[in-house]
């Protein structure tokens, strides 16, 4: 049957179900597929923090949104287009996210008494007229995916039968081949997942393969899908690309710094949500010579790493808020010591326990200050999830160049979050090698642990097995130039400021901050970091598709500000920071340049949306 | 880097196999640093500090590969004071540090000072996994069974009762044996030792040199300000001979005045005891064997002295081979490495890339 096909510019898809549906792997199957088609796509998973909330719960309800479009998108998409609902408690869960029109795809076969009311529903959605204002496609999935796995199994190509309860399971198979027709997406790459996936397990292979060709053929055949969509290839820049995560592009940065410094990696780290993924793939990646370190406690991660900084490797601890509020102390001593030091902080709802799979930027006072004493930090962020690599690489240069601990404030939206990645060519990465001291730099012949290079201040790196350099570090104060323990006070307020004096010099390494002020006449300048990029940058296009002038910043260097900032705010009539936090960055720009920061706050475990920021930034352009 | 083959027939410093030979011979002397000790005037840490420097040379390794590593209390001074890489780090987590240096650097020769209040409170964690783990550290534990640089409170080896500024009334806390924990870790390599006691001392640090693994080594150390006598009962010319224990392996635990003391092994429940006047081909009388695999024998000897001390054995309780984990580490990688080194270009294309024409 022929049927109707649409040309879309963009498209935003949400996979909803139980926890237990697959609905991640949907998600990720989907997002390969269109990545390979050429769109440009951003990804936002959405899951619950128990690993098994109770079936059919809303609490349980799991999803994964994809946005792809024919141009070059900056977010995850505020609002579906489509929803995929397993489950009347996916359906319930996320209709508050639906404009009218929006079309929903359903699985009709949970909607029993039973299960409506474990949603929470006291009557039948699908029978009152509640959804009456989208465009609903009622299908038993689950039958229909029983029924085809079942034909497979009686089929002449038969590798024999599965289990009822198996069969089942391969429905968000049907849902993504269902999917996958309407987009017209390429299905080379599910099929090849699958085969690699189930290889080994034949039936189980057989049935998921007849889920997704039943859900596929189901699209083309019944009269229910009259319409298909065509969302053309994004004119993105020239060049391979793959889709990748945050926190797989942050273990990438981290192997391509051990690379490009020519020295061994090593991680120090202790499972933490949402952090551990990067644990998880440099552990894999022994071949690069990166060691890995799973440690009793935070505070082992981070102290196994700082010794193998001694002892000369490019050294890493992971974590998330409450696991870097552990490592403070260490911090410290990497601050008195002044070893080179990466600390990542995927950060996630807090304070305490907090939200572990959810997102929020509420660790930069933390990452800023949260140490006893004068101990400076330099802070870095990535804006996307695929800049996690390049800013693993920046903090690693900075961490080698001036010999200092260095936070890396990444987020849960970045970390688990995906887009296609313009895959870099590894010459073109940044020369970290480091100067080792092997000999001695005192005028009398002996070794200065803490003599310093002028431009830098850096002080030596002095690795053990250098001869002559035999030398001792401490947390206590150390006297200028000899490192010997020091209590005298004009010595320990010469250090103090040397060390806030190193970390504010790397500002002289860093390039002016850049406005994106397309008119040049804008009043108003939108000021973000970390994760926010992607949502301030669509409601800025949105703004200026209508006529309205907005000028937007975005800071990877939080500590120090890059150079002109300063010159940037005082530019603009009005400065608007929305943050994931109550404020955070707002409270370091008042404080630093006297500047009345417009702040903007939200913290509930979401990425802001982009038409949520728009409202703010027209309200604030015509609102004077 | 060195890959180490942890080869069990293998003779002398085991713990330092990989590490650079110096050429020629190092003094005592070449040990000390040119910082002031500034331990208060009679603690038992200088004798420490003493044997230490003079054993070191006996390892034949470079100076520059060897590392001390402590974390905070008196004990932590130690690093400054020996001519060696040495780190003054943190309270307790002296273990963990050295974990990560040992780890990445098998050419090193590392080793960790730490207090009973450094090791057993703040950093009890840390303690037990490095001796779960089995890292190729050695650790010094200068048990003064009390805390001496915070001037003067009970510590988790201070006995039930003690009388301190913390503990007006006489503490409530049960101790710990630090080396009855350590069995209980899992730990390869266990002895005790005193710190007036050169001789012995100096070989007891031989035997733990000699360890491929993490050694635990408990030092007796007499803090004359805070704890002063607390070892007596095992210095005092007088008395020494009635409690002390000496294990040497293969010999019979007799000892006292003449012998008249014996340790027995209760054949029914398989608890250790001291008992007098036993004869000499009494087969309950327990012979010395410190490489019993089993951990049970070493757990009993060390609960001999738990309390008053009355009868403590001094020497190496346990030691066992057993994979060492910084070994272990370096051999996964070596053999992924060594099987396909990666590419960082291949890597970071992946499987699932396109391209976008010019
Ligand atoms: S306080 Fe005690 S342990 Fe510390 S240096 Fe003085 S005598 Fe030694």
């Amino acid at each position: 049957m022929t049927k109707e096909v649409m040309q879309l510019d963009r498209v935003v898809i949400r996979f909803a179900g139980d926890s237990g549906d697959g609905m991640q792997l949907t998600g990720d199957r989907f997002t390969a597929e269109t990545a390979v088609f050429g769109n440009d796509v951003s990804t936002l998973p959405n899951f619950p923090a128990e690993i098994r909330a109770p079936a059919g719960t809303l609490p349980g309800v799991s999803s994964f949104q994809v946005h792809f479009a024919n141009y070059d998108i900056l977010t995850s998409g505020d609002r579906p287009d489509v929803l995929v609902a397993m489950n009347p408690a996916a359906l319930k869960a996320n209709l508050a996210d639906l404009r009218p029109g929006t079309t929903i795809i359903v699985d009709t076969h949970d909607f029993s008494p039973r299960n409506l009311q474990r949603a929470e529903y006291t009557s039948n959605p699908l029978e009152d007229d509640s959804l009456q204002s989208y465009h609903v496609h009622p299908v038993d999935l689950t039958q229909l995916t029983v029924d085809a796995v079942r034909q497979a199994a009686e089929g002449p190509d038969s590798a024999g039968e599965v289990g009822r309860k198996d069969a089942a399971r391969a429905k968000n198979m049907f849902a993504l081949g269902l999917v996958s027709w309407l987009f017209h997406r390429p299905t080379e790459s599910t099929l090849e997942y699958l085969t690699a996936k189930f290889g080994d397990r034949p039936a189980l292979l057989a049935a998921n393969l007849a889920a997704f060709k039943a859900g596929w053929n189901y699209g083309e055949t019944t009269e229910d899908f009259a319409v298909r969509y065509e969302v053309k290839p994004a004119a993105l820049r020239p060049g391979a690309y793959r889709n990748i995560s945050g926190n797989l592009a942050l273990a990438y940065g981290l192997i391509a710094a051990g690379e490009r410094s020519g020295l061994p990696l090593f991680l120090g780290s202790y499972p933490i949500t949402p952090a551990s993924d990067v644990l998880h793939e440099l552990a894999r990646q022994k071949a690069f010579n990166v060691y890995t370190v799973q440690a009793e406690d935070e505070i082992a991660g981070i102290g196994a790493a700082l010794g193998a900084a001694f002892g000369g490797a490019l050294a890493v601890t992971t974590t998330s808020g409450p696991g870097l509020a552990l490592k403070s102390e260490t911090i410290g001593l990497g601050v008195a010591l002044e070893l080179p030091l990466l600390v990542c902080d995927v950060q996630r709802g807090g304070p305490s326990t907090g939200l572990p799979t959810k997102t929020e930027q509420a660790d930069l006072l933390q990452a800023m200050f949260g140490r006893n004493g004068e101990a400076p930090v330099p802070v870095v962020a990535p804006r996307s999830p695929a800049d996690c690599f390049d800013t693993a690489l920046e903090a690693a240069r900075i961490a080698l160049t001036y010999r200092t601990p260095v936070i890396l404030l990444s987020d849960g939206a970045l970390a688990n979050g995906s887009e296609p990645w313009r895959i870099p060519d590894v010459e073109s990465l940044p020369d970290l090698r480091p100067e080792f001291a092997t000999g001695p730099n005192g005028d009398d012949g002996g070794f200065l642990p803490y003599l310093r290079d002028p431009e830098t201040l850096a002080r030596p790196w002095a690795v053990p097995g250098t001869p002559g350099l035999e030398h001792r570090i401490g947390g206590i104060e150390k006297a200028d130039r000899t490192g010997e323990v020091s209590y005298d006070p004009d010595n320990h307020d010469r250090m103090v400021r040397l060390r806030q004096a190193k970390v504010d010099g790397i500002a002289g390494s860093l390039s002016p901050v850049e406005v994106d002020d397309p008119s040049g006449q804008a009043r108003v300048l939108v000021l973000g970091w970390g994760s926010t990029y992607g949502p301030i940058g669509a409601a800025c296009r949105r703004v200026r598709g209508e006529g309205l002038d907005i000028a937007q910043a975005h800071l990877r260097h939080l500590n120090p500000f890059p150079p002109g900032l300063g010159e940037v705010l005082h530019h603009y009539d009005r400065v608007v920071v929305p943050e994931m936090n109550l404020g955070q960055l707002a409270l370091l720009l008042r404080a630093r340049f006297l500047v009345d920061v417009y702040g903007y706050h939200k913290v509930r475990g979401m990425p802001f949306q982009a038409e949520e920021l728009a409202d703010l930034l027209k309200g604030v352009i015509t609102g004077g | 880097m060195v890959d180490l083959v942890d080869d069990p027939s293998a003779e002398g410093f085991r713990s330092v196999f990989g590490v650079p030979r110096v050429e020629g011979t190092l003094r005592a002397r070449d040990f000390k640093s040119d910082q002031e000790v500034r331990w208060c005037p009679g603690c038992g840490d200088y004798a420490i500090l003493a044997a230490v420097q003079g054993f070191l040379p006996e390892l034949g390794v470079r100076r520059e590969n060897i590392v001390f590593i402590s974390g905070i209390g008196c004990s932590s001074r130690f690093p400054y004071y020996l001519n060696t890489y040495g780190m003054h780090s943190i309270h307790g987590r002296a273990p963990a540090i050295a974990t990560g240096l040992a780890t990445t650097r098998p050419d090193l020769s590392v080793w960790v000072a730490t207090g009973d209040g450094d090791a057993l409170s703040i950093g009890g964690n840390h303690l037990i996994h490095s001796l779960r783990r089995n890292v190729n550290l050695k650790i010094l534990l200068f048990n003064n069974r009390i805390y001496g640089l915070t001037k003067g409170q009970y510590s988790p080896t201070s006995e039930v009762g003690k009388i301190t500024k913390s503990s007006p009334f006489g503490s409530v806390d049960e101790p710990f044996d630090p080396l009855s924990l350590a069995l209980g870790a899992g730990a390869t390599f266990v002895a005790r030792t005193i710190d007036s006691d050169r001789k012995h001392l100096t070989s007891v640090l031989r035997a733990a040199a000699a360890h491929r693994g993490t050694a635990l080594v408990e030092i007796y150390q007499n803090c004359n300000i805070f704890n002063d006598g607390a070892f007596d009962l095992l210095k005092e010319p007088g008395v020494r001979g009635e409690s002390v224990i000496r294990l040497e392996h293969g010999q019979p635990l007799r000892f006292g005045t003449d012998g008249r003391l014996v340790v027995l092994r209760d054949l029914a429940t398989g608890e250790l005891r001291v008992v007098e006047g036993v004869p000499d081909d009494d087969p309950a009388i327990v012979v010395h064997d410190a490489y019993q695999a089993d951990p049970t024998y070493a757990f009993g000897l060390s609960r001999l002295g738990v309390g008053d001390l009355r009868y403590t054995p001094i020497g190496v309780l346990r030691s066992v081979s057993r994979p060492v984990y910084d070994d272990e580490v370096r051999a996964q990688i070596a053999r992924a490495t060594q099987h396909r080194p990666g590419d960082l270009g291949t890597l970071l294309r992946g499987k699932d890339t396109w391209t976008v024409p010019a």
